[in-house]
């Protein structure tokens, strides 16, 4: 028999689990994978997650939630604190500002508007690093890292639309 | 009741609006203020830092652990495929180390005999602490690794870090039972270095590439390709004749050099507990975020 306090429980562990996956995937970004060369080019996980919330359930993701993540990936990778949470908020403000452009479109649609979105937030982290260290930091790795979350995306989007669907159906 | 929740809400939708443009311009406030606190008061900023690497610890423990033994497994069939050629190789290889022993067991009598005669005050004898590697940058900026051993196992600020192929980096940042290493690409890293034949002293200097540069290098000094380089030992916080790397490229006067370390093969780091008394107070750190010492 499952009562009225379970239920209100279960809805709020489904509401939570746009964030709990953002979060995973922040800390994922700093597991060590042992592959030549990749650390730098680690793709830009959380960017992914926090434009398609920001698509599909903004209001499973507040901004706080998303300066949340970017704090949290930003102290485990040694990133200057501040400077993935400055990122992640600026996708999702401009991501949620063009949501009527994207939403209900074909994946396609979806998907080139990440490529749109991601070389910006790449962009904006590369200005406040080089204004942080004070040296024009090399972009490089940057570029490769943009590739490969452009590459990434369809896999990590295809894994969010399950969960979506079998989660956050009934909410 | 509908109507009056659906006339309430469009009452409300300004104010919404308003206050998420509001709650953007506020954290966008916060990031920018975070960052320049990081700049002027780098020590708060860590003391954070250090406590959410220190909480999550033991979850980066777990979670590294699978891809390790991925590693390890991958690395097992490869070694399974070469197994004959790995074989001969070692063979040859242990040959001319055995010649190596006898010259090293020579030449360390001999060295002996000399500091005997003149009576030379030795190094303190390096202790050391090891620990594995639970977590890397992920990330275009900095490049850091993160150990499961903390202070509460005796790592301290400014400390080496080592390998079997020489060193990896320095300690920036030490939690309770989580460690950061600044390693030597990394741009904010500045090891103290020697040429091992010429003993031409340079900084070694990261800027997130994987050939470090050699800066304030004596006017005249000429780097050849291949040299090997070691740490020098001056400012006392790293032990001296540590392997470094050799130089590679000396392209319009600057020096580059590849560090012995394999990168990507990071599992298990040597720090090495050898500071001088007195140098560094316990209180200051300087980390991948900090400013330049």
């Amino acid at each position: 028999m499952r009562s009225g306090l379970w239920y209100r429980f279960e809805g709020v562990i489904r509401g939570l689990t746009p964030f709990i996956l953002t979060l995973s995937l922040a800390l994922l970004t700093v597991v060590p994978l042992r592959i030549p060369d990749f650390a730098p080019v680690t793709p830009a996980l959380t960017v992914i997650a926090v434009y398609y919330w920001s698509i599909y359930r903004p209001d499973l993701l507040p901004m706080a939630a998303v300066f949340g993540v970017g704090f949290f990936q930003d102290a485990l990778a040694g990133t200057p604190l501040g400077l993935t949470a400055l990122v992640l908020i600026i996708v999702q403000y401009v991501v949620i500002a063009q949501r009527r452009f994207f939403h209900s479109k074909t994946f396609l649609v979806e998907w080139w508007g990440f490529m749109m979105v991601a070389p910006g937030a790449a962009f904006v982290s590369w200005l406040f690093a080089s204004l942080y260290f004070g040296v024009l930091v090399a972009a490089r790795p940057l570029g490769f890292q943009l590739l490969l979350s452009v590459a990434l995306y369809p896999c990590i989007a295809w894994l969010f639309a399950q969960v979506q669907q079998y989660m956050l159906r009934s909410t | 009741m509908r109507y009056r929740g659906a006339s309430v809400r469009r009452l409300t939708l300004p104010v919404t609006g308003w206050v998420q443009r509001f709650s953007f311009a506020l954290l966008v406030a916060a990031s920018i203020g975070m960052l320049v606190l990081g700049r002027i008061e780098s020590n708060f900023v860590e003391r954070l830092r250090v406590g959410v690497t220190d909480t999550v610890a033991p979850v980066l423990e777990a979670l590294s652990q699978p891809s390790a033994t991925a590693a390890a497994i991958v690395e097992d069939m490869r070694s399974l495929a070469d197994l004959h050629g790995e074989n001969e190789r070692l063979r040859t290889m242990n040959e001319r180390l055995l010649q190596w022993q006898a010259v090293a067991r020579t030449l360390e009598q001999e060295n002996l005999a000399y500091k005997e005669l003149l009576n030379l005050v030795d190094d303190p004898h390096p202790a050391f602490i090891t620990a594995r590697v639970i977590g890397d940058a992920g990330g275009a900026f900095v490049r850091t690794v993160l150990l499961n051993a903390g202070t509460d196992d005796g790592v301290r600020v400014g400390q080496a870090a080592v390998n079997a192929e020489g060193l990896v980096g320095r300690v920036v940042e030490a939690g309770r039972r989580s460690t950061r290493i600044l390693l030597l690409t990394d741009l904010n890293s500045r090891i103290p270095v020697v040429m091992e034949k010429t003993r031409v002293p340079a900084i070694l200097a990261g800027d997130n590439s994987d050939h470090p540069r050699l800066t304030f290098t004596p006017v005249n000094a000429l780097f050849e390709p291949g040299e090997r380089i070691v740490t020098s030992g001056h400012g006392g916080m790293l032990p001296p004749g540590l392997p470094v790397g050799e130089v590679v490229s000396t392209n319009s006067g600057v020096a580059r050099v590849r560090p012995y370390v394999d990168w990507s093969a990071l599992e298990y780091l040597r720090v090495l507990d050898f500071a001088l008394p007195g140098i560094l107070p316990a209180t200051r750190t300087a980390g991948p975020a900090g400013p330049l010492p």
